[in-house]
């Protein structure tokens, strides 16, 4: 029998050989800003797990590279990550002197690309199982709560990035708010203002035109910029109109950070409206019309619903967009993870950068997926209508 | 009853309809003939103000068509829209109950005329009901827009052109349908089409219209036989005359007396089909029998030529 490789197989067998090989697994600090010395997997790990997270690799590269059933890429893939997460909480511990509280230990190249890599196959299996909706869902659920109960656990605990979180715990948590909090609302505002907007646009030619590009030009400026040309105006409202800074609204702060997002939300939001509703049938339309609806619920029974599956990828958009983005606002006092990405930058530690990038990325990763399968379910609830 | 006086269109400078006035008798078909281009959809779509006329006036059962909101008019008017329209986002049950339930009709009784519809149609009410519109071949689909039209038992009909995308033979049929449902409901029906076949066929009245104005309007055999300009002529095809008036006309009117050898053509067959069955046969005479199949004397090439000629 001929052995036949997968193509996908072999970028992830080449990426997780060099990983686990060749590239640093951990890096060793005596404090958490000198720079670091990397440690291999033999190194950095306790006597028989070092060889035996090897041996895992090296059964997994194989099964990756070879055509193999999915069932094994994915037992292999599950079993990789777990060990990966388990084996850098262990390499934490056994790195850090007993009795040592400056020195780091943190997640070195290796590690990132091994968890790459696997990542990589277990999503490819994920798509060829071409997993229902709610399937997916309960995926992100159990991924969730693993990494929940690994962090609880204490395993992780001797790493750096949380010995980072552990000094700011409670900071942590009100920023992760604040992120959130920016994030979802300038979206919640983008489509209470954006919908309406959208369908004038659909119904006002004469008004498309202008509005896209006034919004594509909003898009193009930089979010510094943006900050900049909000300092003015929101600091004369905040002078000016009453009870405006009674509820936060100032030059600087959350309240530009909000307005900023919100400005970058509304060109998805409003042009992916405008497209749904320019691809309602003409003749659906029309027959809406000639059987007697009114205006609104023509709006409400036809034309919405058939434009929504579009309009929900624009949210898609902008959620996942602002998750990212909200990390700017710190850089006017706005609050968010992006608080940690600059005091890390600023202090050049790196563990620090982690903690604000690692839960932003996370998140607009989940809120990727939650939103597919939602756009996936709406699909379904009217089969999947073919265009006409 | 639909009544209308001198109705005009103008979009900018051009034309579109221009000092049309008709009327339609109750529970009766009138069929819109003519070129693409001509005003047709306009003229039909004017009546359930669709679109709104510059000058003239449209009365159904005598009451302007102005007097009520326009979704209250379109309501109470079934509209057969060029290409089906129905919604995609819809099963075709919910799409057929669309009128009843903006005019709040109980859920039992939609139910129940949704299920008529679909019978009368031959549509299973099990299996088409739930059925999204893309999972329906194209005849099914004009069929349940005419019978979504249909659905709150409206007394007016307009329909544009229903059948366009039908088979010869799914179209005989479907014709057959229309026909049997307006003699059942009443309904007065005003109907656009291409075909001067379908237009002889089922109006009572033909209206051909050429560049937005109705050069003529009159029974199908007037029409055949006093074409009323070279246009119409034309548009009936003069090759095809002598043909055209006989499918008007039933083998049962047609009876001679005496006998003749071969099979029987039933009374209701049209002439011209008579005619088609002779010539083919190379006999002179053939039997006709009523529908219980009782003897009823026999048609001949010679009676029929005849009938054939244009009348007087
Ligand atoms: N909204 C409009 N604005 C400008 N011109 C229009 C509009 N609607 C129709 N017309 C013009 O009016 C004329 C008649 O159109 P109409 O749709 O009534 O033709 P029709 O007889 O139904 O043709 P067809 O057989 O192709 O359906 C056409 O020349 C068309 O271009
Ligand atoms: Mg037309």
């Amino acid at each position: 029998m001929a052995i036949r490789f997968d193509k996908l197989g072999v970028v992830i067998a080449a990426i997780a050989a060099y990983a686990a090989f060749l590239a640093p697994f951990a890096t060793f600090r005596a404090n958490r800003i000198v720079p670091g010395e990397g440690r291999l997997i033999l190194d950095a790990l306790p006597a028989v797990s070092g060889p035996l997270l090897l041996a895992l690799v090296v059964v997994a590269i194989v099964v990756a590279l070879l055509k193999t059933p999915l069932a094994w890429r994915l037992v292999v893939s599950v079993v990789l990550l777990v060990a990966l997460a388990l084996a850098i909480g262990m390499a934490g511990g056994f790195l850090t002197p007993p009795g040592n509280t400056f020195a780091r230990v943190s997640p070195a190249s290796g590690f990132w690309l091994l968890i790459f890599a696997f990542t990589l196959l277990l999503a490819d299996v994920l798509t060829r199982l071409e997993l229902s909706p709610f399937v997916r869902l309960a995926v992100l659920l159990i991924a969730a709560v693993a990494v929940g109960m690994l962090l609880a656990s204490g395993a992780w605990d001797s790493l750096s990035i949380l010995k980072e979180y552990a000094n700011r715990a409670d900071t942590f948590w009100a920023e992760a708010r604040k992120h959130v909090t920016l994030a979802l609302g300038s979206l919640l505002a983008a489509v209470v203002v954006g919908l309406p907007l959208g369908i004038l646009c659909h119904r006002v030619e004469a008004l498309r035109a202008g509005v896209l590009n006034v919004l594509n030009i909003i898009q193009t400026i930089p979010s510094i910029a943006l900050f900049g040309m909000l300092i003015g105006p929101l600091g004369w409202v905040a002078l000016h109109v009453p009870g405006a800074s009674a509820i936060g609204i100032r030059g600087i702060g959350t309240a530009p950070a909000f307005v900023a997002l919100f400005l970058y939300s509304l060109l998805p939001v409003v042009a992916n409206t405008v497209v749904g509703l320019a691809g309602v049938p003409k003749a659906a339309n029309e027959a809406a019309r000639g059987m007697g609806m009114t205006d609104w619920q023509r709006l409400s029974g036809v034309e919405f619903p058939l434009a929504f599956p579009v309009i929900l990828t624009g949210i898609r958009i902008v959620l996942v967009q602002n998750i990212g983005l909200a990390t700017i606002a710190a850089l006017i006092g706005g609050g968010g993870f992006g608080v940690f990405v600059f005091q890390g930058v600023g202090q050049t530690a790196m563990d620090l950068v982690l903690l604000g990038a690692v839960p932003t990325v996370a998140l607009a990763f989940a809120a990727g997926i939650v939103l597919d399968a939602i756009i996936e379910l709406t699909a379904t609830a009217r089969r999947k209508e073919a265009v006409a | 009853m639909i009544e209308i006086e001198n109705i005009t269109k103008r979009y900018d400078k051009q034309t579109v309809v221009n000092d049309v006035s008709m009327v339609v008798e109750p529970r009766t078909i009138a069929a819109i003939v003519g070129t693409s281009g001509s005003g047709k959809t306009t003229l039909l779509r004017m009546i359930n103000r669709l679109v709104e006329p510059t000058s003239g006036t449209i009365k159904l059962d005598g009451v302007d068509n102005h007097s009520l909101p326009d979704y209250e008019l379109r309501r109470s008017i079934g509209y057969a829209i060029q290409g089906h329209g129905l919604f995609p986002h819809r099963t075709v049950a919910q799409n057929i109950a669309t009128v009843p339930l903006l005019l709040g009709w109980d859920r039992e009784r939609i139910d129940e005329r949704v299920d008529e519809l679909l019978k009368l149609f031959q549509l299973d009410p099990a299996d088409f009901g739930p059925r999204y519109p893309h999972e329906l071949s194209g005849g099914q689909q004009q069929r349940v827009g005419v019978a979504r039209a249909l659905a709150a038992k409206p007394n007016v009909l307009l329909m544009d052109e229903p059948f366009g995308a039908l088979d010869p033979i799914i179209r005989t049929k479907a014709q057959e349908d229309l026909l049997a449902i307006q003699k059942h409901f009443g309904t007065t029906i005003i109907l656009v089409t291409h075909d001067m076949e379908e237009a002889v066929h089922l109006g009572h009245k033909i209206a051909v219209m050429d560049g937005g104005k109705l050069v003529q309007y009159a029974r199908p055999a007037e029409i055949l036989a006093k074409p009323a300009s070279s246009f119409v002529e034309t548009l009936v095809g003069s090759s095809e005359r002598p043909f055209r008036l006989l499918s008007l006309g039933r083998v049962g009117d047609a009876v001679e007396k005496g006998s003749a050898e071969g099979e029987a053509i039933p009374a209701d067959a049209s002439q011209r089909d008579a005619l088609a069955e002779l010539l083919w046969t190379g006999k002179p005479a053939l039997p006709v029998k009523d529908t219980d199949g009782k003897a009823l004397g026999r048609v001949t090439v010679d009676g029929l030529v005849k009938l054939a000629a244009r009348p007087a």
